[in-house]
């Protein structure tokens, strides 16, 4: 729906009298980087966002990196709420009752550190307070209802208070995974379920000493895990993060999976939680938290077009997430500092159209985040072609079954064993060509 | 122009209030600060009349520097001026130091923007529940008072009287009188409005006056703060849980089991107290 100006103008009578060079729409960290570079450049932004206060209900894993906030406020982390530098990563290949596990760990994340867990209540609480503290006016607890548009133009937005339409000279759209302006716009439809995949997750507290034992840390130090397999055959990513003195522990599985096995996904995080080699990391744990989101997973050919007459649309709501490395906050951010910058330079040009606006689109395809995303662009036609039960089902088991035989020593000639640990790596693919098959697609998928 | 100055207070947000269990005391820690509730009836019954015959609302508020919050809420929801009375000297008051310096500064309310004629008080806080307060501001102002209001039935701005329902144990009580006077609001008063966006934005930029002990310069400073607050906590624990009996009833169909639901009622005294039978 949309609603001129001019004939609110005359029916209500009454409008907010204020005006604004931009207003942004959510306050994720798309949206307050966003507001943030337009504020510390001097231009009137409002900020709008629907919880009490930034990130009041917004959950990730969650890891936050260091480069893409540092090109925005140098240092940040000297500040920011986080709660420990991530020095160790792993990645577990779930079986039934087992694990194949690779794992990274590094002294050298420490100096520059590289990436922290964090919590999203405290930390977009703190982005946000940047942006207001360069001059962003904050309006929260308000939730943008429509775009108001005038002759095929962005005008303003429309709230759910009283009087409480907004016009600025162009908006930028940073209202997450949902976006529900951004389906106004026609710019992208409603998600289809193999675009999305739906995340649970707990924050599980545990005494500090404890988890720093049982992750192998010190002080400051903190771990990520990864698992894949073990999700009822379904597509799916478990992780499970370190804290100050709680763990996050959580799966998403893909939308269309769930659908199909109808299966809820907080079974799924209860399966995970009995599964031994994670039962033991939060035994004795008390569960503070549990909260639900989605998860973009359509990547770059999902992607909507990110500009036109007075808008810019970033982060989540753009579907901008790199599943494969678990990155989502930093393409969020460093694309709000570029829609930021356009803003900046449509200012001084006092033009609002595309034709400025469109600078952002260029930005964004000479970035990381088009080319990272465009190199894993087959990941979602290879999920999409291939049978979710092989490839998070079988396949993870049939490389924990390899693994066992192989460190089995039961007089068996290792020839012999070789053998049955191919045959059944080859099986749970479904024999040789399509393990090939798969080893060539699944090669082609993460390489562009 | 009417003036009415509406007292408030920050309190933690009772919702999230949890009690340590080894201690037995509140856990405020971490827990959000919100307008008492009570309060937001008062200041929504202001707005009401000031929308209906002009008024000047003026909020009062004692509390920490970071109570501007709770001010800048009641300027977004249309409240002309926010006053916040802070000092380090008023920390620590009692009901009854309170009620002097609130009073007080009533009284400085009104010779800087003109005489009050109401005033609203919450019937009481979330976090202290005495309800004194209201009533010990009246006292010292000399106002009428008026506690416990469920509806402001007739406002005459020019003969300056007001009618109310007092919600009281046995029944209502119609009271007319004439201002000044002074309010305690019951959450039946009204729904207090969610803020139109304009007010959002100028509260977004508006600072709150602030008055600390310099400002009162004939306060008696043996009636404030802590030094001012005779009160003594004796104990405090957290009540056992009742026991009650209960008597689960079934029935194989819904009518059956409301008339055993009605039958083993008429069986105990209390329609006799509630003057059904
Ligand atoms: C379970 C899970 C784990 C994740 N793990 C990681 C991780 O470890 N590392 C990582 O980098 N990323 C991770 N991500 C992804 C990351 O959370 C997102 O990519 C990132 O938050 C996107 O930021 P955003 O600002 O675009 O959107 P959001 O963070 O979703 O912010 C959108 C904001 O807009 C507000 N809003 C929406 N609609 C309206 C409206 N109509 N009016 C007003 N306000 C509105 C919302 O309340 C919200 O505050 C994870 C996500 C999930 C769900």
């Amino acid at each position: 729906m949309t609603v001129s100006h001019t004939s609110l103008r005359s029916g209500m009578g009454i409008l907010a009298e204020e005006r604004f060079d931009a207003i942004v729409v959510g306050a994720g960290p798309a949206g307050s980087a966003a507001a943030y570079t337009m504020a510390t450049a001097g231009l009137k932004v409002a900020l709008i966002e629907r919880g009490e206060f930034p990130g009041a209900k917004n959950i990730f894993g969650g890891v936050l990196y260091r480069k893409q906030l540092e090109d925005l406020i140098p240092e940040w982390w000297k500040e920011a709420p986080l709660e420990r530098a991530v020095i160790e990563q792993r990645m577990w290949i779930l079986g039934k009752e087992s694990a194949v596990t690779f794992s990274h760990r590094n002294e050298r994340y420490k100096e520059p550190p590289n990436a922290w867990t964090g919590l999203r209540v405290k930390f977009d609480q703190w982005l946000a307070s940047k942006a207001e503290k360069a001059g962003a006016v904050p309006i929260y607890e308000t939730v943008v209802t429509e775009l108001i548009r005038e002759n095929g133009r962005v005008v303003g937005v429309r709230t759910d208070r009283d009087q409480g339409d907004l016009y600025g000279d162009l908006v930028v759209l940073a209202d997450g995974v949902n976006s529900l302006l951004g389906k106004s716009l026609g710019v992208h439809k409603e998600w289809a379920p193999d675009e999305v995949s739906l995340a649970v997750k707990e924050v599980i507290a545990l005494p500090k000493e404890k988890l720093q034992d049982r992750f192998n840390l010190e002080d400051n130090e903190g771990c990520t895990i990864e698992f894949i397999g073990d999700t009822f055959g379904m597509a799916g990513l478990g992780f499970m993060y370190t804290n100050q003195d709680t763990i996050s522990l959580g799966v998403g599985v893909m939308v269309n999976d769930l659908k199909k096995k109808r299966i809820k996904p907080y079974e799924v995080l209860d399966a995970v939680k009995q599964h031994p080699s994670i039962r033991r990391m939060i035994q004795g744990g008390e569960v503070k938290e549990y909260s639900g989101h989605l998860i973009p997973e359509g990547g770059f050919t999902s992607m909507p077009p990110l500009s036109g007459d007075g808008w810019m649309i970033c982060g989540d709501a753009a579907q901008m997430v790199n599943a494969v490395h678990r990155e989502g906050t930093n393409l969020a951010v460093a694309s709000g500092k570029m829609a930021g910058e356009t803003a900046v330079l449509a200012h001084q040009r006092g033009d609002y159209s595309i034709k400025t606006l469109g600078e952002y689109d260029r930005n964004v395809k000479e970035s990381f985040i088009h080319n990272d995303l465009k190199k894993y662009r087959g990941i979602h036609g290879l999920f999409k072609e291939m049978n979710s039960d092989t490839l998070f089902g079988n396949l993870p088991q049939a490389l924990n079954d390899a693994a066992y035989e192989w460190l089995l020593v039961d007089g068996v000639f290792k020839k012999e064993k070789q053998k049955k640990a191919i045959r059944t790596l080859r099986n749970a693919a479904g024999g040789n060509i399509d393990l090939l098959r798969l080893g060539i697609k699944g090669w082609r998928a993460i390489n562009g | 122009m009417l003036h009415i100055v509406v007292c408030i207070k920050q309190v933690p947000d009772s919702r999230e209030i949890r009690i340590d269990p080894k201690t037995n005391t509140l856990i405020r820690q971490g827990v959000p600060a919100i307008v008492n509730f009570y309060d937001l009836h008062g200041l929504e019954e202001a707005l009401r009349i000031k929308d209906e015959f002009g008024a000047r609302v003026t909020v009062v508020s004692m509390g920490p520097p970071s109570a501007d919050k709770a001010l800048k809420q009641c300027v977004a929801m249309g409240a002309d001026e926010g006053v916040l009375i802070s000092d380090r000297a008023f920390a620590g008051a009692d009901t009854l130091a309170t009620s002097y310096v609130v009073a007080l500064a009533i009284d400085k309310v009104g010779k800087e923007w003109g005489p009050v004629d109401i005033v609203f008080c919450g019937k009481q806080t979330l976090d202290g529940d005495t309800g004194q307060v209201g009533p010990g501001v009246a006292c010292r102002l000399d106002f009428d008072q008026l506690t416990y209001v469920e509806k402001v039935e007739h406002l005459d701005d020019s003969k300056k009287e007001i009618i109310v329902h007092r919600h009281l144990e046995d029944g209502v009580e119609r009271v007319k009188t004439k201002m000044p006077v002074l309010i305690t609001a019951l959450a039946e008063l009204n729904k207090p409005r969610r803020a139109a966006l304009p007010g959002v934005l100028k509260s977004v930029r508006y600072q709150p006056v602030v008055w600390t002990t310099n400002d009162f310069p004939d306060i008696d400073r043996a009636k404030i703060g802590l030094k001012g607050s005779p009160t003594i906590v004796g104990k405090t624990w957290v009540p056992e849980p009742k026991k009650v009996d209960t008597q689960m009833l079934t029935a194989d169909s819904t009518d059956k089991l409301a008339n055993e639901l009605l039958d083993s009622l008429f069986g105990t005294e209390l329609p006799a107290k509630l003057g059904w039978a």
